[in-house]
């Protein structure tokens, strides 16, 4: 016991002592894991002198958890579209200034005033993409292109589920045929039971580590987000990746800056940057996500136009839909998807 | 009068990060939120759901691991801590140390490396299709779980265990044997009976972790195999429904309390016997 008690002191004196003072500007960065080029970092640190602090988290809902309970100070946040909306309600963010981001200019339009925050009060884009279904073309013979698949006895352990809430939901949602936004318990529970029943066939509900997962053949079939299968395709082409008949999530991931944040100014610079076709460019070849910039698709390789995994045609997503925020009603999104991890 | 200062920090920090946390997880399992007015009101809500039939089936879950984790900790390290205790002292030392080493070792990574180990193209599974034997499931199972808890928490029982026959005084197994008692009959009279402190704090020190851990159930089973320690976990970091999530660890807290509770009777021991009782 009281060694621990050492411990634990030891402990807190380690972290008060690295969170001490710092000279210069830091600008506080909070992201997906893996969703950055992190060596743009030194390239903003020596045309800036503002040194970057860099964490990461894994869902949506991680990152908001994180930011409500408070004692936070980031800068800058990369949520999707449904989160956007959601921390706009609950006043979570601040407003940007686009007039100090003269590269906005570089971002197509299509990706501009969309509906969780019209007019980009709140958010400027960063990348876009889909779910679906990447699997190994070696071992899986027959083609995949829907969701039912994901049921079928005979891949029993071959495949893995994203441990995300609102993706792993609305895959079954949309299996049964429903809305991803449904609002109608029914159709929800409906949802348990089917992913429910589909436990015993699940390897696995995996984060950040299924393209390791996919490339050491620990999974031959995994439903991911579009990125993560293109940087896999890219290095093994034996893997493909299916936009299912069903549809699915079409997704938005925006730049924001949170209300805690200690350093607006530098978080508008910092935008800017990201902004910029070149730093554009060494960023999505790195993370493999479809980029939203105008001047960084000029630099693309021609081969990823009219790809499943990078920049599909506007016909092959047609029936996507988009996450909104269901409001309290995601209190029942949240006890579904408590029971169906528990079951 | 000095020792009431002394005693002053410790109990500032007893108060400060041990009671304050406790009374306000206590608080917030027994409230919930009027989305209305913001306000908190009291409720039994929390408390009920945590034994409804889903998570009920997560306790037992949870308990059963733990239960299983423990034995075999105890049937494994028992003979382990006799074997360090008879060693000769030249050799002890060093042989205690091999033990000890691994736990430096960051638990996270020594974890992950039985993921490699038991992967489809793990170590293992290399070494089975060398020989020409088919492949095999390890990892994603609850074998791996119950693998990876024994693995972390051995130590927490062969050391207290060790530390007791190490100190037992060698003169009554002597006597025991002076007075016609065979090698089992002396174990089974004198240095069990003598050994049980040892064996209380090694069963608390390993049921204890095992039955609240979320790492070893998420990494070895793949997030899909849901351990109370997830339930917490998911509670407070995923769902942000903070008032179930204490409800849950007060709970919790109620069972390693009892459990300890019962051992201590079983042992028929006074707290203060010191000796091998680490809690």
């Amino acid at each position: 016991m009281k060694k621990l008690i050492l411990l634990a002191l030891a402990m807190m004196l380690l972290v008060t002592g690295c969170a001490g003072e710092e000279k210069g500007q830091v600008l506080n960065v909070y992201n997906w894991g893996d969703y950055i080029d992190e060596d743009i970092f030194e390239i903003f640190e020596s045309e800036t002198g503002i040194k970057i602090n860099y964490e990461t988290y894994a869902t949506n809902e991680e990152m908001y958890t994180k930011i409500k309970t408070g004692g936070t100070k980031y800068d800058i946040a990369i949520p999707s579209e449904y989160m956007i909306e959601k921390m706009i309600r609950e006043e979570m963010l601040q407003e940007i200034d686009l007039s100090k981001i003269p590269n906005i200019k570089n971002i197509n339009d299509r990706f501009m005033d969309l509906s969780f925050d019209p007019g980009n009060q709140y958010s400027v884009p960063y990348f876009w993409g889909t779910v679906g279904i990447i699997y190994n073309s070696e071992s899986i013979q027959e083609p995949i292109d829907s969701w039912s698949v994901l049921w079928d006895e005979k891949y029993k352990g071959e495949f893995t589920m994203m441990d995300s809430q609102r993706d792993s939901i609305m895959v079954a949602l949309k299996e049964l045929g429903y809305s991803m936004n449904t609002r109608n318990l029914d159709e929800l529970e409906e949802a348990k039971e089917l992913l429910v029943a589909q436990k015993p066939l699940v390897l696995a509900y995996v984060g950040d580590n299924v393209k390791d997962m996919l490339i050491s053949g620990e999974a031959s079939m995994a439903v991911v987000w579009s990125g993560e299968a293109s940087a896999v395709i890219q290095e093994y082409p034996e893997f493909k990746y299916a936009l299912p008949k069903e549809g699915s999530n079409l997704w938005f991931d925006n730049i924001v800056i949170p209300k805690d944040a200690q350093n607006s100014d530098a978080a508008h610079a910092f935008i800017d940057f990201l902004c910029r076709g070149d730093i554009g460019f060494k960023n999505a070849d790195y993370v493999g996500y479809a980029t939203v910039n105008n001047e960084t698709m000029k630099l693309l390789d021609p081969d990823l136009m009219d790809t499943t995994y990078a920049y599909p045609k506007d016909e092959w997503i047609e029936n996507f839909e988009i996450f909104n925020d269901p409001g309290d009603f995601i209190t029942e999104y949240d006890r579904i998807w408590t029971e169906i991890k528990a079951n | 009068m000095l020792k009431k200062i002394a005693s002053g920090p410790y109990l500032v920090w007893i108060l400060l990060f041990i009671l304050i946390p406790i009374l306000m997880i206590a608080f917030f399992g027994m409230v919930r939120i009027d989305p209305e007015t913001g306000n908190y009101f009291f409720t039994s809500d929390n408390f009920k759901r945590v034994f409804e039939g889903v998570y009920l089936s997560v306790w037992t879950r949870s308990i059963f691991i733990a239960l299983k984790a423990t034995f075999i900790c105890l049937v494994l390290g028992y003979p382990m801590a006799m074997i360090l205790s008879r060693m000769d002292v030249k050799y002890r030392t060093i042989a205690v140390m091999l033990f000890v080493v691994p736990m430096w070792m960051n638990f996270l990574l020594r974890t992950y490396a039985w993921m490699t180990i038991l992967g489809k193209n793990g170590v293992l599974n290399k070494i089975l299709t060398f020989f020409g034997l088919p492949q095999m499931t390890f990892l994603y199972s609850e074998g791996a779980v119950l693998l990876g808890m024994v693995y972390n928490f051995l130590p927490f029982m062969v050391l207290p265990i060790y530390t007791v026959l190490s100190k037992m005084d060698n003169g009554l197994i002597e006597a025991a044997e002076d007075l016609g008692a065979n090698k089992f009959n002396s174990f089974r009279k004198v240095i069990l009976p003598l050994s049980i402190p040892g064996i209380v704090s090694g069963i608390s020190m390993v049921f204890m972790p095992a039955v609240s851990t979320f790492v070893i159930s998420n990494l070895l089973y793949g997030g899909q195999y849901m351990l109370i320690g997830n339930l917490i976990e998911q509670q407070f970091l995923v769902v942000n429904d903070w008032h179930f999530g204490s409800a849950i660890s007060i709970i919790l807290m109620i069972i390693i309390l009892l459990t300890m509770a019962i051992m201590n009777h079983l042992s028929g021991n006074d707290p203060e016997d010191g000796g091998a009782n680490l809690w």
